[in-house]
């Protein structure tokens, strides 16, 4: 398995108490698997993919990630994993806006050391990019710079791919397009994909379906 | 990981060329101002060193000859011959390519040790000093010397300016002055039983050793311009914070980036620290060599100011001291340090998950003006405090930093309270956007307005205090070289038929009759005066009680010095006790700037009554024609030359130098000034590139671009108008706690507080000025900002 998650919980504090948002969460993906993660608003979809990526800990509960226990891991280890092992791609992107399209592709293979010229090559091609490797992000559209923040993602070939609404700022048409060369990238790299949406369309076309209520799996 | 870690960050500086050209801008000049003032004060210091190691003036006791300038070898020994410790000095001009040279030539054998002339150095020695014909000078005049002499010349930095030292025969020799003199140092330290100098050499005069109380006067002037040094960093570091905590807050996103893509936060603590550092460097470095061209620029005034003031002689170029190139570049990092903690603490607190979008660039918005409110108002308090309770001199600062800190911190509410008031009595729509519109930008030009607000206040007080002390100077100039001309004599014979030559040729002969004694436990100089006109119409008092010099006359009352009646604790009114049996009451206390003794003065006669056998030593003489009487006294009545001294002409001299002061602090001014406009500049292009969200409301609503230009200009001048009108009253009290409470804690004596309501009205002006040019341009770019940029806050594409 490349992700197991066993009786996870996480609560945050509030002005009346902690307000618990997972109550037990376990779920497990394998090498190759895509899975979408559903549910409504505030039922603790994004906080179980951040604790997935090692962003937040965990009240109690246990994640394992590639063989690696990561909620046993200070901050530090977490943070390597993260670049070696984790990739994540964020609704707003999060790319570095004073770097080229081309650094920001490489950053995290590099930050990783582990940077194959080629494979980014690749990926830019595949996703349309070349033509703006040069550009800074500011000068490209959203659906244009979700593929920069999925080509940077993919280029460090993690074993675990997590994405937090990647198409949530898109038009329908690029959604279904940069979903699709997402998947197709996935499965090219042989990595696990766990994605969080809202959208049905979108999760009808992972391999699973978990949704999530009231930080329970139903 | 690292380099890749390091790049992204870099990359940031990159893309905000503008952002990094203010860090480094403002660093280097608040760096260039405080080790140009440093520089000033360390060569000034070097020089008075230099002079009193080299050349023992004023150290000792003196013989000098009794008429014209010589003195034969043949007394020298004579004098030797009988027991006398004296040295052998030959003094001349040595006329060189550049100019001339005052050539010295000493006898290292007999001169006293501390002015031993040479650091005999690795490639020379005794033998050579003695035997070969050395010449030790600077640089400089070691270089002139080099085409003009035969001997070597060796470079010794110690030496003083425009001096060159060598053995006293090698000067007869360059002088073409064999066999003679032109005084001899006499040692502290002299045999018992030695025959009197009339009888071994009567055509000598002893020359006591000169008063030092003269560094007092030269100390205060270098502590008040360290403290403007201070205040002048203290603006440069606002800038500095300013553009620190501007780009750390549009660096939030990127951080967060870094360590969800797994960048530990320690390491990008670590390495915003290292960039940090790095830049301080950067900048340090280029503020001192900034700081060393102001510096050079300026020094040649502070030499002539302090040359002509105080006789302390200062070269009038620079060198490159490494004290003061590592002290610029330590303060630079310390002042990143201080401006980047606050920052770098955000930063380090930041959960990885907290939102990456900028905040308002607000240091002061809100609730945080409040809180700054009331540490200012706390500061206040403590500055009363110390006002009131405090002593010594660390108290003295502190209490200038409560004074100078809670003003800085209150300005955001001041500013908020200002608008709001606007605000409220704006009735067309247009005026209440943009006051509304300014009070959103209070917060984001707060830093900015701070620096202006310490800049202008650093002007009002440092001018008040240079105008108050050229005032003071020139009414203790006024007061105490009231008459023409002063004439030393040399003994009690001399003295009784001087005084009876002196009051048939002159308007008004003061003798000056002193002696030193201890009053209140003080050493203090006790005269005895003749009141006269002079006295009456020349001296200003501190503090006086009403007929002041009837009552002295009458041998009713005395006058003391203030550093007396302060060391005492008396003041006017109290009864002192000059002698046992004789005690009066304090009429008036006077300024006796610079003087480590008390001075009192009594009539003459009360004080031939104490001490009847004490004759003066030296008289004050008025004349309308000093240069006729001077030589009439000295061909008429053989006076001796040397036993004449021009006062008007040293008093002329002096104010004429003292002009020079202004040249130095007007500068000084200036470039304070400019800063904070640098930083007004700074704030209002980096507010520029976040403002556009907030004015294409108006401009969609109607307000053309050009009219929201002119908006900006008036809102920065609106905004320096208040700020200035705060920084007269906070610059007037900055200058009090320097001349009342720092020079009284430094120095013992206060100097009186002078107002100048025109200068005052000048520097707002420059202010306003200041404010308004650095608002053009961001004003200008903002009435030609492309209708697309603004178009794309309306867009919902991204």
């Amino acid at each position: 398995m490349v992700l197991t998650v066993k009786d996870v919980t996480k609560s945050f504090p509030a002005a009346d108490g902690d307000v618990p948002v997972l109550r037990g969460v376990s779920l497990s993906l394998g090498r190759g698997e895509t899975l979408a993660l559903t549910g409504e608003s505030g039922s603790g979809k994004s906080t179980l993919l951040h604790l997935i990526g090692g962003l937040d800990r965990v009240d109690s509960g246990s994640i394992t990630v590639g063989g690696r226990e990561i909620t046993k891991m200070n901050d530090t280890e977490r943070a390597a994993l993260r670049r070696s092992d984790v990739g994540v791609i964020f609704q707003q992107f999060n790319l570095i806006p004073s770097m080229t399209v081309e650094a920001n592709i490489a950053f995290q293979a590099r930050l990783a050391g582990g940077f194959d010229a080629d494979q980014a090559g690749r990926l830019s091609k595949a996703l349309g990019l070349t033509e703006h490797l040069n550009k800074y992000p500011e000068a490209l559209s959203g659906g244009q710079q979700q593929r920069v923040a999925i080509a940077r993602t993919l280029t460090a070939r993690p074993k675990l791919v997590l994405a937090d609404e990647p198409t949530g700022n898109l038009d329908e048409a690029t959604a279904s397009e940069v979903l699709g060369q997402m998947l197709r990238l996935v499965r090219e790299t042989g990595a696990a994909l766990l994605i969080v949406t809202h959208s049905q369309s979108v999760a009808r076309r992972m391999s699973r379906q978990v949704n999530l209520s009231q930080g329970h799996v139903v | 990981m690292i380099p890749t870690a390091l790049t992204a960050l870099l990359s940031h500086w990159r893309c905000n060329l503008l952002q990094f050209f203010a860090m480094i801008a403002g660093l280097a000049l608040a760096t260039a101002l405080w080790s140009g003032v440093q520089a000033i004060n360390a060569e000034a210091r070097a020089s008075y060193d230099a002079a009193a190691a080299t050349l023992g003036e004023g150290q000792f006791d003196q013989l000098l000859p009794r008429t014209g300038d010589v003195i034969d070898q043949s007394t020298y020994i004579e004098l030797r011959r009988a027991g006398w410790q004296v040295s052998p000095v030959l003094e001349g001009r040595l006329r060189t390519e550049a100019g001339s040279v005052r050539l010295v030539g000493l006898d290292p054998l007999t001169a006293p040790g501390t002015i031993a002339p040479v650091g005999m150095q690795e490639d020379a020695n005794f033998d050579d000093f003695l035997t070969r014909g050395v010449l030790f000078a600077a640089s400089d005049v070691a270089e002139s010397l080099a085409a003009t002499v035969t001997q070597r010349v060796i470079v010794d930095p110690s030496i003083a300016p425009g001096v060159a030292l060598s053995d006293i025969g090698v000067a007869q020799t360059l002088l073409s002055a064999e066999g003679t003199l032109s005084r001899l140092i006499i040692a502290s330290a002299q045999p018992i039983g030695l025959p009197a100098l009339s009888e071994v050499a009567p055509s000598l005069v002893r020359q006591p050793a000169q008063d030092t109380g003269a560094d007092r006067l030269t100390d205060s002037f270098h502590l008040n311009l360290t403290a403007f040094g201070l205040l002048s960093f203290a603006v440069g570091i606002f800038i500095v914070h300013g553009t620190i905590s501007l780009a750390f807050e549009q660096r939030r996103s990127v951080v967060r980036t870094l360590r969800a893509l797994g960048v530990p936060i320690n390491l990008l603590i670590a390495m915003m620290i290292s960039e940090l550092i790095v830049f301080a460097l950067i900048a340090g470095g280029i503020g001192v060599a900034i700081g060393y061209v102001i510096a050079a620029a300026l020094l040649p005034n502070v030499a002539a100011t302090l040359q002509g003031l105080y006789g302390a002689s200062v070269a009038g170029t620079l060198q490159l001291r490494a004290e003061w190139w590592l002290s610029g570049m330590a303060i630079a990092v310390l002042g990143t340090g201080l401006a980047a903690a606050g920052a770098l603490w955000k930063i380090a607190q930041m959960p990885l998950l907290a939102s990456a979008r900028p905040r308002a660039w607000a240091v002061a918005s809100g609730g945080t003006a409040w809180r700054l409110g009331a540490i200012a108002a706390l500061l206040f308090v403590v500055g009363i405090g110390v006002a009131i309770w405090g002593r010594g001199l660390t108290l003295a600062f502190a209490l200038l930093a409560c004074v100078l800190i809670s003003a800085a911190l209150i300005l955001p509410l001041v500013l908020r309270g200002a608008v709001g008031f606007a605000n409220q009595h704006a009735r067309a729509a247009m005026w209440q956007w943009f006051w509304a519109d300014t009070r959103q930008q209070v917060p984001g030009m707060s830093l900015a307005l701070m620096a202006l607000l310490l800049a202008t206040a650093a002007n009002v007080g440092v001018s008040t205090m240079v105008s108050s002390f050229r005032v003071t100077f020139v009414d203790f100039l006024d007061q105490r070289l009231a008459p023409e001309l002063f004439i030393r004599v040399e003994d009690e014979a001399q003295s009784l038929e001087l005084e009876a030559i002196l009051l048939t040729q002159a308007r008004e002969v003061l003798p000056l009759l002193s002696t030193e004694t201890e009053i209140a436990g003080v050493p203090t100089d006790l005269f005895g005066v003749r009141v006269g006109p002079t006295y009456r119409e020349n001296w200003l008092f501190l503090e006086e009680t009403p007929n002041v010099w009837d009552r002295v006359e009458d041998g009713r009352a005395v006058v003391v010095s203030e550093q007396l009646a302060r060391r005492a604790d008396l003041w006017t009114g109290d009864r002192l006790v000059i002698a046992p049996n004789l005690m009066l009451p304090i009429a008036a206390i006077v300024a006796d700037y610079g003087n480590p003794l008390g001075q009192a003065l009594i009539s003459e006669a009360v004080f031939h009554e104490l001490y009847p056998d004490l004759v003066p030593m030296s008289f004050g003489v008025r004349s309308d024609d000093p240069t006729d009487l001077r030589d009439r006294l000295t061909t008429e009545f053989g006076v001796s030359e040397t036993a004449i001294t021009d006062q008007s002409r040293i008093k002329a001299f002096s104010l004429g130098v003292f002009e020079r002061t202004f040249t130095v602090t007007g500068a000084l001014n200036i470039l304070t000034l400019a800063v904070a406009a640098f930083a007004i500049l700074m704030s209002l292009l980096t507010l520029a590139s976040i403002r556009v969200p907030q004015l294409a409301p108006a401009w969609a609503l109607g307000l053309t671009r050009r009219k929201l230009g002119q908006l900006e200009l008036i809102r920065a001048v609106v905004l320096a108008m208040v700020t200035t009108l705060l920084a007269i009253p906070l610059g007037l009290m900055l200058a009090w706690v320097l001349l009342s409470y720092v020079n009284v804690e430094a120095f013992g004596w206060k100097l009186p507080m002078y107002l100048f309501p025109g200068h005052y009205a000048l520097l707002t002006l420059f202010a306003l000025l200041a404010a308004a040019l650095a608002a053009l341009w961001p004003a200008i770019r903002l009435a030609r900002t492309p209708p697309s940029n603004l178009l794309k806050v309306f867009a919902n594409d991204r």
